[in-house]
């Protein structure tokens, strides 16, 4: 499903100032696209108005061509924090979208373990949230999206909070499964490499401009090289544009 | 442990102080004092005439049927307050005013409407204990996290599993908290009724007290009151919370009694013991 942002205005109540102000993004079906940009600019209100969590103050967002109203299941949402909730197990937890969507239970069995495994969780099944550690917890948070099998993941840095090994995993794994199934992504990131290491396209939104300053596609093959020489030039000048993007 | 030595050494005292001011010194008649002994025989000769189970009976009982009325009402309230806006605003405050009232005040109502009967002191139970339960559950359902909600959102709930899946399970901690404090007011309620109407409980045996100026009957009494309030809330709703809690990380861990280590040690000792005997035979 393609993703379409028209005209979009953003002004919290109780706020004069605009956060996010004339943007226009078009994200296609099944395309891979990344969002980078300094703390506070806006990355996560885009996000929610996407979720349709926020209402937009001007313009719309359309799936399809469809105005969004509010939120639904065909977008999945990870969120910055976890979210997970404290009173289910890890299991209970990832099987939680499932149960709401009446999937059939021998299906939510297979899915969850699957994805647990993914995730690097077996073992954990019975655990409650607060007797794990908040790397993996971000990986509970991680398998309870995939399992929903929406056409749309929207993604708010959700391997931030993760050591780098098992980022690096967990970004080669969402890698295999998007290029498995052609889900529409839209990844919140403050790691540029991680931008030009997933992204089709990369948007740099930026707080002095209200919104997009640039959108830069990266034309390497996959899967990318962090080494290659035309990667790190990409990341160099990513890096640039949202150094120069930050009010002086 | 350690509380039982504590009240086992305040009833000492209590008599120590008894028999110094009354027998001893004289400030004190032996009517206008009670003392540990005498409570003590009051509550055996209670028993021998049979009626210590039906007081206690009755004025449970009662408590009981007007604070499970209370609960329906509260929490139909509760939900009601934190599902309008209209009445968030406008009712909010007036269930907030009524439930400043002591319960005592109902009393008189109550009686000009259903007379010196049960019903009359049910109805200053509910009176005294519906209200708190309502303000309280709104309360909890307001401090659900949004990001709970957010979540189910989006993963597609709707209206009912929203309640039923997150803000039920979410709010579960405090529920218990308020039931407990909404138990505590329904149980106040009741001997402010019961003080005043003439059925048989623990508030009329009071009131029998102070009519035979018997010290040690009112001394009784107020103990009972006082044992079944602590009882109901230790042994149920604090279980209750602290379960919940725990299984939450919101509170640490039960380090396991001792009595419960040795006795799985010295299990685990004689699994040992019979396993080496049959393996030491086959
Ligand atoms: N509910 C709100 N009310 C008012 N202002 C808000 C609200 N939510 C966010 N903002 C403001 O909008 C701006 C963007 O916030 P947002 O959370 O989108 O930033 P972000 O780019 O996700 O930052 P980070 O990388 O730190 O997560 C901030 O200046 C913030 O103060
Ligand atoms: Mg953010």
């Amino acid at each position: 499903m393609a993703l379409e942002f028209r005209n979009v205005g953003k002004k919290f109540e109780n706020s004069n100032r605009y956060t996010l102000k004339d943007m226009n993004i078009t994200i296609e079906d099944g395309e891979f696209v990344c969002i980078v940009g300094e703390s506070g600019c806006g990355k996560s209100t885009l996000l929610n108005l996407a979720a349709g969590l926020e209402r937009p103050s001007e313009g719309g967002i359309y799936l399809d061509g469809k105005a969004i109203t509010g939120p639904g299941a065909d977008r999945t949402v990870m969120f910055q924090e976890h979210g997970l909730y404290p009173w289910l197990t890890v299991e209970e937890n990832v099987k939680f979208g499932m149960q709401l969507q009446k999937v059939d239970k021998k299906e939510q069995e297979e899915r969850a373990a699957k994805y647990l495994k993914m995730v690097h969780l077996q073992g954990y099944e019975k655990y409650r949230i607060h007797q794990l550690s908040g790397g993996m917890r971000q990986r509970v948070a991680l398998a309870r999206a995939l399992t929903m099998d929406s056409k749309i993941l929207l993604m708010d840095e959700p391997f931030s909070a993760l050591d780098k090994q098992t980022s690096n995993r967990l970004r080669e794994e969402l890698e295999t499964i998007w290029l498995k199934t052609k889900k529409t992504v839209l990844f919140i990131t403050h790691s540029v490499e991680e931008a030009v290491y997933l992204g089709d396209r990369v948007i740099v939104l930026s707080s002095t401009y209200k919104g997009v300053r640039d959108i830069v596609p990266i034309e390497l093959p996959r899967p990318r090289e962090v080494y290659d020489e035309a990667f790190v030039e990409y990341r160099h000048r990513l890096l640039r544009e949202v150094k120069s993007g930050m009010p002086a | 442990m350690s509380i039982l030595f504590f009240l086992v050494a305040l009833l000492f005292l209590w008599q120590g102080t008894y028999i110094v001011l009354v027998d001893w010194l004289g400030i004190y008649k032996c009517y206008a004092f009670p003392s540990p002994l005498g409570v003590g025989q009051k509550l055996v000769e209670l028993w021998h005439r049979g009626t210590l189970g039906q007081i206690i009976g009755n004025s449970l009982l009662r408590g009981l049927q007007g604070y499970l009325v209370a609960i329906v009402i509260g929490v139909l309230l509760g939900v009601l307050l934190y599902r309008s806006k209209y009445l968030q605003k406008n009712l909010r405050p007036l269930i907030l005013g009524v439930q400043t009232l002591p319960s005592v005040c109902w009393v008189p109502f109550s009686i000009l409407w259903f007379g010196l009967s049960e019903h009359a002191i049910l109805f200053v139970v509910i009176m005294g204990s519906s209200f708190g339960i309502a303000i309280g559950v709104d309360q909890a359902m307001q401090h659900v996290a949004p990001i709970h909600k957010k979540v189910a959102y989006t993963m597609g709930a709707n209206q009912w599993q929203l309640y039923t899946k997150v803000i039920f399970h979410a709010a579960l901690p405090e529920f218990v908290m308020v039931l407990k404090q909404g138990w505590s007011f329904a149980w106040r309620s009741l001997m402010a009724g019961e003080v005043m109407t003439t059925s048989i409980g623990l508030g009329q045996t009071l009131v029998t007290g102070r009519d035979l100026a018997d010290i040690n009957q009112v001394a009784l009494v107020m103990l009972l009151i006082i044992g079944i309030g602590v009882c109901i809330d230790q042994c149920f709703f604090t279980v209750v919370e602290n379960h919940l809690l725990r299984t939450r990380g919101l509170l640490p861990e039960k380090k396991r009694g001792r009595v419960v280590v040795y006795t799985k040690r010295v299990l685990r000792w004689g699994y040992g013991l019979v396993g080496g005997f049959a393996k030491s035979f086959s």
